[in-house]
């Protein structure tokens, strides 16, 4: 293997849902990295691929369909190029190509071409564009760009060898200099791409295929609805038998079997209290730990985000990315794009609203994908008043269960009509233009099982190091909290607010303060109040509502700025306190 | 005609883009120019959004956008 190849890095370019990530699955191990664009919320993945003993790095650039971007969320991609090109070991650029839209796809392979750097072009999907009727001759297109062309199939690893085994032939095209001068319009541009689609490429008539037939089908302004209907009912049932037998069948039993004696220990080793007892263990009571009441660091701090949370994480993460990667979610985005635009945003921001489920944090990352900012303020803020995330809901399904379903649709079905109303409000009030949707639909696809559970990985690892800390933190504050008094004085404070408008007792502060850590303790806070259903309902709607946690309000300020930040506060809190007090007075 | 008034099924040619450059960029982006082949494959209730295939490409744009693609019926 070629030994200089390992000092560059290797840049996988492309149009976007041309299978670059399945191929970048192909090529890395397991380790992959998610980074942050310098002084960006925008991600981007790393990982490496081995050479021999050594290895390369190998960066997976953002979906561009130009070196000139149109949208906003083109344009890191277009700064990470750019970077990569000014680097002194002339790193290789993989211009990875949809077979079956050759013509398009090779504006990008031009302005590549364009400009001189060392180049290797995939033809991917090359199995599917046999099926489409699509045929192209490979050698030929070799020839006329100059580059090397390798076809390959990435959901079947076809072609994956020998694109390593070409690395090192990776070369500067001589097409420009030698058939284009040097001013070209965009006319002879595409021109000259025609020109090319002639030599290289045989298009047969076919009907169409089944793909399609189901892409129209669950378009179609009533068909579609009925699969949106099936689509939800079904991954929503699957998250709750996944998440559930994660719960019943691995993580309760571990606990119980295996960290309970352990913690019996160490309680004894206290002799059962004292303040660090308190703050570690919490209450035992006959010698029985109740994880969800004794709210220990390593009894509830440790069981609520491993043992009730983590399996909702996985299942959700699990069936969102396999919408995700089947090409789903924009038909989604269609068919809801009327309801939304009288929101002020577009049917494509469903997507956030969908991602913040999950976690609102990528949720609220997600935002960027819209253009303007009257839709970024209206996504954000809606999200984070409306949208209970993962590790909330699993608590309010957990909370609320012993009261039947009724009292958990009542919770969401007010945050809907929260969402609905907010929306239509801010659409006419929050300054600015929303523009309509302009996007391509990606062909359906099956997922890549293995880049699929790569992405789920990679969100898991990523709750874990985001949420177990601020779980423990979360835990430890109430105890100190609690034993210094200050949750009685707040209680006091605000009671006539808490308890006078929304029938709340006073010790519901407690839970705000800790919800501003994480919401799912915060939930988890409310046991031990001895709550009416009614007030279980109340207090789970405004822990919702009324702000953020502190992991989603960083990338909100981030990403919002902090005047608007401010105004989306403010909205957060007035709306809550309206809310709680209606609530109060209907239920 | 625009691509708003043709019917769900038809083929066209689109002779004309009316728009700012920057909706023209994104529409060459996304492979529709002067001289493309379209079919309008899809439209929702209330002037929602439209869907179009142009060559394996299927691309979903609102009615204020099809209203500046001007094309030919084939």
């Amino acid at each position: 293997m070629n030994k200089k190849l390992t000092n560059k890095k290797l840049m996988l370019i492309g149009n976007p849902n041309v299978g670059k990530s399945a191929i970048f699955s192909r090529l890395t191990g397991v380790k992959v990295i998610v980074s942050n664009y310098h002084g960006t919320t925008v991600e981007f993945t790393r990982g490496y691929l081995k050479l021999g003993d050594d290895r390369m790095e190998i960066v997976d650039i953002p979906g561009i369909y130009s070196l000139e971007p149109t949208i906003k969320a083109e344009e890191i991609a277009v700064k990470i190029f750019e970077e990569a090109v000014k680097e002194k070991n002339e790193n290789i650029f993989i211009n990875v190509i949809d077979s079956t839209n050759l013509e398009r796809n090779l504006n990008l392979t031009y302005e590549l071409i364009k400009r001189d750097i060392p180049l290797i072009v995939v033809l991917n999907f090359w199995d599917e564009a046999g099926h489409t009727g699509v045929s192209i001759n490979r050698e030929k297109l070799e020839n006329i760009l100059g580059v090397p062309v390798i076809t390959t199939c990435g959901i079947t690893g076809e072609g994956i060898k020998s694109l390593v085994d070409n690395l090192h032939n990776a070369k500067r095209s001589n097409l420009i200099s030698k058939r284009i001068s040097k001013d070209i319009t965009e006319k002879s541009k595409w021109e000259q791409i025609g020109e090319i689609i002639e030599q290289v490429q045989k298009l047969k008539h076919r009907h169409h295929t089944i793909g399609e037939k189901l892409s129209d089908f669950s378009i179609h302004p009533l068909s579609g609805l009925l699969v949106a209907i099936i689509v939800l009912g079904l991954s929503l049932s699957i998250i709750r038998l996944i998440g559930e037998s994660l719960i019943t069948y691995l993580f309760e039993p571990m606990f119980e079997n295996y960290w309970t004696p352990i913690l019996l220990k160490i309680s004894a080793l206290f002799n059962g209290n004292g303040i660090l007892h308190d703050i570690l263990i919490g209450q035992v009571i006959d010698g029985k730990i109740s994880y969800l009441d004794s709210m220990g660091m390593l009894s509830t701090g440790l069981f609520v985000p491993i043992a009730m949370i983590l399996p909702y994480i996985t299942a959700f993460y699990f069936v969102l990315s396999f919408l995700e990667d089947s090409g789903y979610l924009p038909r989604l985005g269609i068919l809801v794009d009327n309801l939304m635009h009288k929101l002020g945003l577009h049917g494509l921001a469903i997507i956030p609203m969908l991602l913040g489920i999950g976690c609102n944090v990528p949720g609220a990352l997600s935002t960027r994908m819209l253009e303007t900012r009257k839709e970024k303020f209206i996504a954000s803020t809606l999200m984070a008043i409306a949208v209970p995330c993962m590790a909330q809901i699993a608590m309010i399904f957990g909370l609320l269960g012993r009261y039947g379903l009724k009292a958990i649709i009542i919770v969401f079905v007010v945050l809907f009509v929260v969402w609905v109303i907010l929306g239509l409000l801010m659409n006419r009030f929050v300054k600015g233009t929303s523009p309509e949707i302009f996007t391509e639909i990606p062909p359906y696809r099956i997922p890549y099982f293995k880049s699929l559970l790569k992405k789920l990985w990679m969100r898991i690892v990523w709750f874990i190091k985001e949420a177990v800390p601020y779980v423990l933190l979360g835990v430890l504050i109430i105890n100190i909290l609690y034993v210094l008094h200050v949750i009685d004085f707040l209680g006091n404070l605000v009671g006539p607010i808490i308890t006078g408008l929304m029938g709340l007792p006073k010790e519901t502060v407690g839970a705000l303060i800790v919800g501003f850590l994480r919401k799912d303790v915060a939930v988890g806070m409310l046991v031990p109040l001895g709550l009416s259903m009614k007030q279980m309902i109340i207090s789970s709607v405004i822990l919702t509502m009324y702000f953020p946690c502190i992991a989603t309000f960083t990338v909100l300020l981030k990403e919002l700025g902090a005047k608007d930040m401010v105004k989306s506060a403010t909205i957060m809190i007035l709306s809550t306190l309206i809310v709680g007090t209606i609530l109060n007075l209907v239920l | 005609m625009s691509l708003k008034e043709i019917q769900i099924g038809d083929k066209a040619k689109v002779i004309k883009l009316n728009g700012g450059l920057m909706f023209k960029k994104r529409a060459e982006a996304l492979g529709i120019r002067v001289g493309s082949m379209i079919e309008k494959r899809s439209a929702q209730f209330m002037n929602g959004p439209i869907t179009i295939k142009v060559g394996n490409t299927n691309i979903a744009l609102g009615v204020g956008m099809a209203e500046k693609i001007i094309v030919e019926v084939l």
